[in-house]
């Protein structure tokens, strides 16, 4: 385990440094001139001699590999410059926003939880009768919606409509669940299909049939048998859809008007802000990276099974 | 559990549904009423008529006609896509599967490495940098997303390569090409095929978001998440313009998962 750990840890940690490599690599090719975007930032009128002494403050004119060694430094350092379109430090900019991203993201994970544990566990019980073709039914439609349109047409429905939610103030409580609902229910719509999936797959195990044979209730079976052993997968599962998660947020804060680490990158883009869109990239991987981490490791423990001699997950 | 002859012709009906659209998109110009293109200020933000059979956009293009030649681009870039990553992902599986050492080891660890990023924040981060459009959107994705197939390709040809037939054909004096080309390649072809159908339907909505979110298809070329996004501030007065674009969104990816699921039960009967 203490070598797994150490090997895993190694890992991420080449992971973040490719991040960082291939984010400031990106940035360092792109057409933009940070010297004249630092300029006209500050309102100033770039002079081709301006131009030049910025640079050089900049340390532009130096090779590649030492402006990413020194823009490397800073970061650990924990300084992530300046923006270049608020002006304000980009790592007080990311604290506001990262809050706000988390919140809808825990949100989320609880809607994604309790529905689809709920659904598929119902789905299966009920297996081939009019409650599962509806709730594969509703799985089916949140796999194939997208994700923009969703959150359109509760806005469209709830809103403007209905008027059942506000979502102008996103620091109330309220405002927070149409975003969440958009962004969890693609992936719940996949949840329930595995759960039901993991589920069945147990029923027909010979322990199960043993439990039952016992004269076990159903329900405790349910409960004490097959859920802990159809978790594994589940967990497994969670780990991949930070993924999709992270990258939902970006569209639903989009639609949303919702001020955190989504909209933000947007908004970089948009000004061409690239302090601020390469911590966001850098920040959004470290998260991605270090739940998987968690993940595995929790895997791990709930499963000693799992080879983690060869550590290889090559072969699936 | 569903017999597999049911399967198999429901596979044939959904196959020729996905076709059908596939073709309806090529020709879809055909039976557009109206050029997708052209304005006109007389009509802006009118509701369904006979004319305009959904409507007319905040610019008086006619949304029908635009869903069309949409149709055109959203498949036409999802199956670029496709077949990029596809061809690249197989190509570099079948090098690390069959080369081995060294040369397997370092090309693992690059997709090992590319898979535990973050794919659209990745996606998104490329193409904000170099720039929103079309090509930059593929190029980020297919960036990302090769990793999958190279892997799935490198795993079955590992289990294959060692086979007793696979030597034979080695002793007859088939070259390396050739084992490839006759030997490894269908008989690893099947369950590429079933990864292949399943991630259609999510491509394609990973190009309509990135477009939806300006940086892929722009404007004014319809494509349907960019006419999502136009349309969304319009939402009291002409939610036609919310409607349609996303329904033609949910309906042809709806049909590719359906088909994707069916490809899976037919080639991959354990999974039924």
């Amino acid at each position: 385990m203490k070598n797994y750990l150490f090997r895993r840890m190694l890992q991420l940690m080449i992971v973040m440094i490719l991040a960082s490599f291939l984010t400031f690599g990106l940035t360092y090719i792109s057409p933009s001139d940070p010297a004249e975007m630092i300029l006209t930032s500050h309102d100033i009128v770039p002079t081709e001699e301006l131009l030049e002494q910025t640079r050089e403050e900049m340390g532009l004119n130096d090779p590649f590999i030492v402006q990413y060694g020194n823009w490397l430094k800073n970061l650990l350092s924990g300084d992530f410059g300046y923006s270049y379109s608020t002006r304000g430090p980009v790592a007080d900019i990311l604290a506001q926003r990262l809050y706000m991203t988390v919140r809808l993201a825990l949100v989320s994970l609880l809607f994604l939880i309790v529905f689809s544990l709920s659904l598929g566990i119902l789905s299966s019980i009920k297996k081939n009768t009019v409650v599962d073709i509806m709730i594969r039914g509703i799985s089916f439609v949140g796999i194939s919606i997208p994700t923009f349109w969703l959150g359109l047409i509760l806005i469209y429905l709830f809103v403007v409509k209905c008027h059942w939610f506000k979502i102008t103030d996103p620091n109330a409580i309220e405002s927070v669940i149409l975003p969440a609902l958009t962004l969890s229910i693609p992936l719940i719509g996949r949840y329930i299909r595995q759960i039901r999936a993991a589920i069945l797959e147990q029923y027909s195990q010979d322990y199960v049939v043993g439990a039952r044979a016992r004269g076990i209730r159903e329900s405790k079976i349910i409960i004490k048998h097959i859920l802990p052993n159809a978790l594994m997968g589940i967990v497994t599962l969670l780990g991949l859809s930070v993924a999709v998660l992270l990258g939902g947020t970006v569209i639903v804060e989009n639609i949303f008007s919702w001020p955190g680490l989504g909209s933000m990158a947007l908004t970089a883009i948009t000004y061409r802000d690239y302090p601020l869109l390469q911590s966001y990239v850098i920040f959004m991987t470290l998260i991605y990276v270090s739940i998987n981490f968690i993940v595995d490791i929790t895997i791990q423990t709930l499963d000693p099974r799992v080879s983690i001699i060869g550590g290889d997950m090559d072969e699936k | 559990m569903r017999s597999r002859k049911r399967i198999k012709v429901f596979f044939i009906i959904i196959l020729s549904i996905a076709i059908l659209s596939i073709v309806f998109a090529i020709i879809a110009p055909v039976f557009a009423p109206n050029d997708p293109l052209q304005t006109d200020f007389v009509h802006i933000l009118e509701k369904p008529s006979e004319k305009y059979l959904f409507g007319t956009d905040q610019v008086g293009r006619c949304v029908y006609s635009r869903i069309l030649y949409g149709a055109k681009v959203s498949l036409g870039m999802t199956f670029l896509l496709l077949s990029l990553i596809f061809i690249f992902g197989l190509i570099i599986g079948i090098v690390a599967g069959m080369a081995g050492g060294i040369i397997d080891t370092t090309i693992m660890r690059i997709a090992d490495t590319v898979l535990s990023f973050p794919d659209i924040v990745f996606a998104i981060a490329i193409v904000g940098i170099l720039g929103p459009g079309m090509r930059n959107t593929i190029l980020a994705l297919s960036v990302i997303w090769w990793t999958k197939y190279a892997r799935l390709t490198r795993v079955l040809v590992m289990g294959i390569k060692n086979r007793e037939y696979v030597d034979a054909a080695v002793m007859v004096g088939a070259g390396k090409l050739k084992l490839i080309t006759h030997y490894i390649l269908p008989n690893i072809i099947s369950p590429l095929i079933v990864q292949l159908a399943l991630d259609i339907g999510g491509m394609m909505l990973a190009l309509a978001g990135l477009s939806f979110l300006g940086l892929g298809v722009q404007s004014p070329t319809p494509e349907w998440g960019n006419m999502l996004n136009e349309g969304r501030s319009y939402m009291q007065t002409a939610p036609w313009l919310l409607i349609y674009p996303g329904v033609a969104i949910f309906i042809v990816v709806s049909i590719f998962n359906i088909l994707g699921d069916t490809v899976r039960d037919l080639l991959d009967p354990k999974h039924v």
